[in-house]
């Protein structure tokens, strides 16, 4: 009897996790089922839940918008560019801060910190104000270059952890074999860091793209913007709300950091509360 | 060039030569650490430091479009900080923002933290489905976030006002959700929630998996009912994360700027509806106040770093321990 119990208790907690996991990618279905309902299923005054009539025209309309592809290219370069910087600089940093003890070190750690901790809506006047001044308003180098500063203390501080997971003994070893310093470096630490290297440039690749305020402030103009500014102009582009393509709009520029946010999430995600529940 | 100098000296073969070679190298193996860091010193400080150094001098300007164009303000002595401290624009809008954060704060925390017990009630294949739903939707970025709830509220077709009748909830067909401040916030609120718990939930899961299950048991024998054990057993474990978890929280949500404007909009958004960084956006940039956003943004930026600080602290702590 008790046994019994037991289970529908289970039972119950199960049905409970299922309810909640509905309701937290609701949202999510309903952006995707939307964007390919034909517009008599999503004006439908009975909401159509399926689309029983899949079409593709939404993504059509929403790639054929005035300077999508422009935006598109825009975010890819910015990204890109930003990622390969921040990564470089990002690993010889994290190597000081995992392998060296020097003084200045504990100022480092509170300034890539803290660094994380501003509200980036704090700082829009004086970037923009500055970055008016050597001309690199509405141009692209201007925004890599404030993305590169939010993307670095990240950076350092995760690929930094994953520097210290490898057991010192390896590389040890490796000295101990007749390798010099920087053979072990490059035949031992490079290879076990390379999925944290991948891992922390997938995440920066993530910010970046779904960046929206300096990219609002910094890039004037419409076929210089990315793609997450080209999205929020997207409803004032016309008077009748296009709700299919502005669904399809959404899925487009969701996808790849979807995809790439899978991959990856497993090996990150704790990255910001690890030490904590170690401590 | 101190490598040149160190190479140079390794060659020669004299006996103190040779010694003073080993105390440049060990100069320059002592220097190591910093060229590795230069480059990321160097960004940031250019980068940041130079403009948060501007964004004090310019709070102390009459800073506009002209003075823009020309590159040099005005001094103004401390009449920016004057005008926003008799503003009570800015009051209203501090107070709105804080209990807007306690809040949203509030809510994250508590729904992330039951989602994470929740997923470890659930049978395997369930927490598959749970925490896969939790990744999905922390994977969504925040600006296409907005534009799908913003259809979902939409009052002619959205979804919600048809769920909500269909509920028998009282009748929301053609229910506006942005004619008034507070079902605006409410509705924002809903969409920065949606956005944080997935990272508390699996934060929180994780922390739990450091607690000893023999404790558990050990306290269910001895007859506590499951809220002691939260709160006796579960919490203290969780307790460090979910002070980190709160203080990022605190300082994430303090200067939202993306959901408030964007889902309410440019011709709805007004003083009455203005958030913290949205006050300081329509203050500050779009009325080409440089001056008088700058002191806007630096109040924010102290109130934001006091808070900050315990988390920092927290950080390099662990920062330590290696």
């Amino acid at each position: 009897m008790r046994r019994s119990r037991r289970r529908y208790g289970q039972l119950g907690w199960n049905a409970l996790g299922l309810a909640v996991s509905a309701v937290m990618v609701f949202p999510v279905y309903w952006m995707v089922s939307t964007a390919f309902k034909p517009d008599s299923g999503i004006i439908a005054e009975t909401p159509q839940w399926i689309p029983l009539h899949p079409t593709l025209d939404h993504f059509r309309a929403a790639m054929a918008q005035p300077y999508f592809w422009e935006d598109v290219k825009n975010s890819v370069i910015i990204v890109l560019v930003t990622v390969a910087i921040a990564m470089v600089l990002a690993f010889l940093a994290a190597v000081a801060l995992a392998k060296y003890r020097f003084s200045g070190l504990k100022v480092f750690i509170v300034l890539v910190i803290g660094i994380q901790m501003l509200p980036q809506a704090g700082l829009i006047i004086p970037l923009y104000v500055v970055l008016a001044r050597y001309h690199q308003v509405n141009a692209l180098s201007g925004v890599i270059i404030t993305y590169l500063t939010f993307v670095l203390p990240f950076a350092v501080w995760t690929l930094r952890g994953f520097i210290l997971s490898i057991p010192k003994e390896l590389e040890e070893a490796a000295l101990v074999d007749g390798n010099s310093r920087v053979g072990a470096f490059t035949r031992i630490l490079l290879p076990l860091i390379a999925p944290g290297l991948v891992a922390t440039s997938v995440f920066a690749f993530i910010t970046c793209w779904n960046e929206y305020i300096f990219a609002r402030v910094l890039l004037n103009d419409q076929s210089k913007q990315t793609v997450t500014v080209w999205l929020s102009y997207f409803l004032g582009s016309s008077k009748h709300t296009d709700w299919g393509a502005l669904m399809a709009g959404s899925t487009l520029i969701a996808i790849p950091v979807v995809v790439f946010f899978l991959i990856v999430q497993r090996k990150i995600s704790f990255g910001l509360t690890a030490g904590a529940v170690k401590a | 060039m101190p490598q040149e100098v160190a190479i140079a000296a390794e060659t020669t073969p004299s006996w103190p030569r040779r010694r003073r070679a080993s105390a440049w190298r060990r100069a320059l193996g002592a220097s190591v650490p910093y060229w590795l860091i230069l480059p990321v010193v160097v960004t940031v400080g250019v980068v940041l430091g130079y403009p948060i150094y501007r964004l004090v001098r310019l709070s102390f300007q009459q800073y506009g479009l002209f003075e823009l164009i020309q590159h040099k303000g005005k001094a103004a002595g401390l009449s920016n900080y004057g005008s926003i401290l008799h503003d009570p624009i800015f009051w209203h809008t501090l107070v709105r923002t804080v209990i807007f954060t306690v809040v949203n704060v509030g809510l994250t925390i508590a729904v992330g933290t039951l989602f994470a017990l929740l997923a470890v009630r659930v049978s395997g294949a369930v927490r598959i489905v749970l925490t896969s739903s939790l990744v999905l939707v922390w994977s969504m970025p925040v600006v296409v976030a907005v534009q799908v709830w913003y259809w979902m509220t939409n009052f002619e077709n959205g979804i919600l006002n048809y769920v909500l009748t269909q509920f028998q909830l009282g009748d929301f067909s053609r229910h506006d959700w942005y004619a008034s401040t507070f079902s605006e916030l409410s509705i924002v609120t809903a969409v920065v929630v949606w956005g944080g718990i997935p990272f508390v939930a699996i934060s929180v899961y994780a922390a739990l998996a450091q607690v000893p299950n023999d404790l558990i048991e050990a306290a269910e024998i001895d007859g506590a009912r499951p809220w002691r054990v939260f709160r006796d057993v579960t919490f203290p474990i969780l307790k460090p994360v979910l002070l980190i978890l709160t203080s990022l929280s605190i300082i994430w949500d303090f200067a939202v700027f993306t959901q408030p404007f964007l889902l309410i909009g440019q011709a709805k958004l007004h003083p009455g509806n203005y958030l913290m960084g949205v006050y300081l956006f329509e203050e500050g940039y779009l009325k080409t106040d440089f001056g008088r956003g700058a002191a806007i943004s630096l109040v924010m930026l102290l109130i934001v770093a006091a808070m900050s600080v315990f988390y920092v602290r927290r950080m390099v702590k662990v920062g330590d321990v290696r």
